[in-house]
């Protein structure tokens, strides 16, 4: 017997299992070890499923051996596939930075758990991406959510409560809008399956219901991906989270939930009916354009680090999602290339933070002044992570602005790219001020000395900020990758 | 008028999960109180569960489980069963339902534990309070705190 042709179930599987375990491991060195091994494991099955479907083309896997209308199936295609692999690389990256991150920043009794909950989460975000049934999607998202409320709620101070409250308030809101959205589908067409839904809803797109389905799941979906203006949990979730917690979400979470906008809205609803129907992609323009603005605006502001990465994190969800809504090919993959550059280059931001919380006991800007003197490697990636998020040359920010500009051109919609500029030029202040305090100012007085972080968080580190000059020099597999699921899309909707 | 009257009582199912829904929202928008939230969170999700079950009815059907085994052997055999798939996914759905209730109410636990209220208003204020002082704390002492000889 052979794994291979069941690596599309392990994929999930593995991670759900292992939790339990990790519960059982205990010690904190144990459960870290594990974990990681997990994660890396699970970065090799999605490489595996990514090769799959690059020479075989996309494939369903049938849960249970149930076939696909009546049963849950699994679903590789191309995009899949490539989210996959992003979410399983940035889990790996970022768990080979916890160990000691997490053991500075989260009691020694709860460590265990907090791996327990990555575990899961990881879980809850694979099965998202993978599954091919509106309802297990929901499950997926709420096994994913739930954990990651837990891992927030583990964060030092009491903020950290009251930020993972509201999470959870909100996030259950817009998975029970997404509920809805799903109930009304159901109700039109008797199936759940994704690739049934696409082929019955066509023949009910005069009904009323189907409009307030898709206004649902619009908004329910845009909820957990923190679409200005549904982005108020947010800022809180981020800055008061463990630094490797803000780490994996900012890179993964909220590019799942663009994963499944795009999915319910290519795959199950059709583009045709999108433009045709109610004015959705005018409607995401307008709110990724505000987005653009006011996260960059509100970032400038502030003067916890942290806090500032989170609201450029609304900014940099505006550029996807502007992608997404120019429904083209190009749009598409340029929108999808930036979820791969923003997953990299935040993940690198944040995890610097967390090197830098691990030694200073806080990122704020005031206390950070004159630092990267003592501290100069941990600062160093912080500006390769920083330029990316700018979109400076030869970094691979530059790269998915680039493609969005030429996207926006190719549309016809020149004053896109302007506002693009625009936008970016705002992430120059709120980058730059860092820049000026930690290598310009003296350290303030009395201020401990620290030294330089320890190599087990400087190596990942560097690693995620040598990826984000990589990526921009050489856009073969990133960009490849992205037209490649953005076409395949497409082509499946028969719109290419 | 009469027409209308018919719609609205055809669709009685439809009016109550409306009215449940909006009931559920209002009171996790406008309620300060972080348990009367969860339960405002938790009317809603209820909401959502009727919606679901009542799709799924058919009118005048029964269970979807084996009648007879004599009925069921008759050529002409018709039993009307209503959809099971519904109920079942709402099975999931209060699972999800009841672990999102529990892990809120924990939060709330240690949110007054820590804060000593579970009052909305009451909890900004003390972030505010807190948020002052650290920005005085990073600014140091004014002049006229080292006039006085306050240092701190």
């Amino acid at each position: 017997m052979t794994l291979l042709p069941h690596l599309a179930a392990l994929q999930v599987v593995i991670p759900l299992l292992a939790a339990p375990i990790c519960i059982m491991l205990r010690r904190p060195g144990l459960a870290w070890g594990f974990a990681t091994l997990v994660s890396l494991t699970d970065f090799v099955i999605s490489l595996g499923l990514l090769w799959q479907v690059q020479t075989d083309g996309p494939f369903s896997y049938a849960i249970g051996n149930w076939a696909a209308p009546w049963g849950i199936e699994y679903r590789v295609d191309a995009l899949a596939a490539y989210m996959l692999v992003i979410i399983s690389a940035m889990g790996a990256a970022v768990m080979l930075f916890a160990r000691r991150s997490i053991e500075a920043e989260i009691e020694h009794a709860r460590i265990y758990l907090f791996y327990t909950c990555y575990l899961l989460c990881l879980t809850g975000l694979l099965g998202m991406v993978i599954t091919g049934d509106a309802f297990n999607l929901f499950v997926f998202l709420e096994i994913s959510a739930l954990s990651s409320y837990a891992m927030i709620a583990l964060g030092r101070g009491r903020r950290a409560l009251t930020a993972a409250y509201h999470y959870l308030i909100l996030g259950t809101v817009g998975a029970t809008f997404y509920v809805i959205g799903v109930g009304l589908v159901y109700s039109l067409t008797g199936t759940l399956n994704m690739a049934d839904l696409s082929r019955l809803l066509p023949q009910a797109a005069g009904y009323r219901t189907l409009e307030v389905a898709l206004a649902f799941i619009t908004v329910g979906v845009a909820l957990k991906l923190a679409l200005f203006p549904l982005h108020k949990w947010l800022p809180d979730a981020y800055s008061y989270a463990p630094s490797v917690v803000s780490a994996f979400l900012a890179s993964t979470a909220t590019k799942v939930a663009l994963y499944v906008l795009i999915r319910l809205f290519f795959t199950v609803f059709g583009a045709s009916y999108l433009t045709e129907g109610i004015p959705v992609a005018e409607v995401l323009l307008v709110t990724a354009i505000a987005a653009m603005f006011s996260g960059s605006a509100v970032a400038i502001w502030q003067a916890d680090l942290k806090r500032s990465l989170a609201y450029s994190s609304v900014a940099q969800i505006g550029y996807m999602v502007l992608g997404v809504a120019l429904i083209s090919a190009a749009g598409m993959a340029a929108g999808l290339l930036h979820l791969f550059n923003h997953a990299l280059m935040k993940a690198c931001l944040f995890l610097a933070l967390g090197a830098v919380f691990y030694r200073l006991k806080s990122v704020n800007i005031r206390d950070m002044e004159g630092i990267a003197r003592q501290m100069p490697l941990t600062m160093g990636a912080f500006v390769v992570g920083g330029l990316s998020l700018i979109g400076v040359p030869l970094t691979a920010g530059f790269i998915s602005k680039w493609y969005l500009m030429l996207a926006s051109f190719q549309d016809g919609r020149w004053w896109l790219a302007v506002l693009i500029v625009l936008s970016s030029l705002l992430a120059v202040v709120y980058v730059w001020r860092v820049v000026e305090a930690a290598y310009l100012r003296p350290r303030p007085h009395g201020a401990p000395a620290v030294r330089e972080a320890p190599m087990s968080l400087l190596a990942p580190l560097w690693g995620l900020a040598l990826a984000n000059i990589w990526f921009g020099l050489d856009t073969s597999y990133s960009y490849g990758a992205a037209q490649w699921a953005a076409e395949a899309l497409f082509r499946a909707g028969g719109l290419l | 008028m009469d027409n209308l009257l018919q719609i609205i009582i055809d669709h009685y199912n439809y009016w109550i999960v409306i009215i449940l829904m909006m009931i559920g929202f209002y009171v996790v928008i406008a309620r300060g109180n972080l348990v009367k939230k969860l339960v405002g969170l938790n009317i809603f999700q209820t909401s959502v569960f009727l919606l679901y079950i009542s799709v799924g009815n058919v009118m005048g059907g029964t269970a979807p489980i084996l009648v007879s085994e004599a009925a069921e052997a008759r050529p002409d055999a018709q039993v009307l069963y209503t959809n099971p798939l519904t109920s079942v996914l709402i099975l999931t759905a209060i699972v999800v339902g009841v672990a999102t209730t529990s892990l809120g109410l924990a939060l709330v636990v240690r949110i007054k534990e820590s804060y000593g209220t579970m009052e909305e208003d009451e909890i900004i204020d003390m972030d505010q309070a807190e948020d002052k002082a650290e920005r005085d704390r990073l600014r140091g002492p004014t002049p006229e705190e080292i006039a006085e000889g306050h240092p701190s």
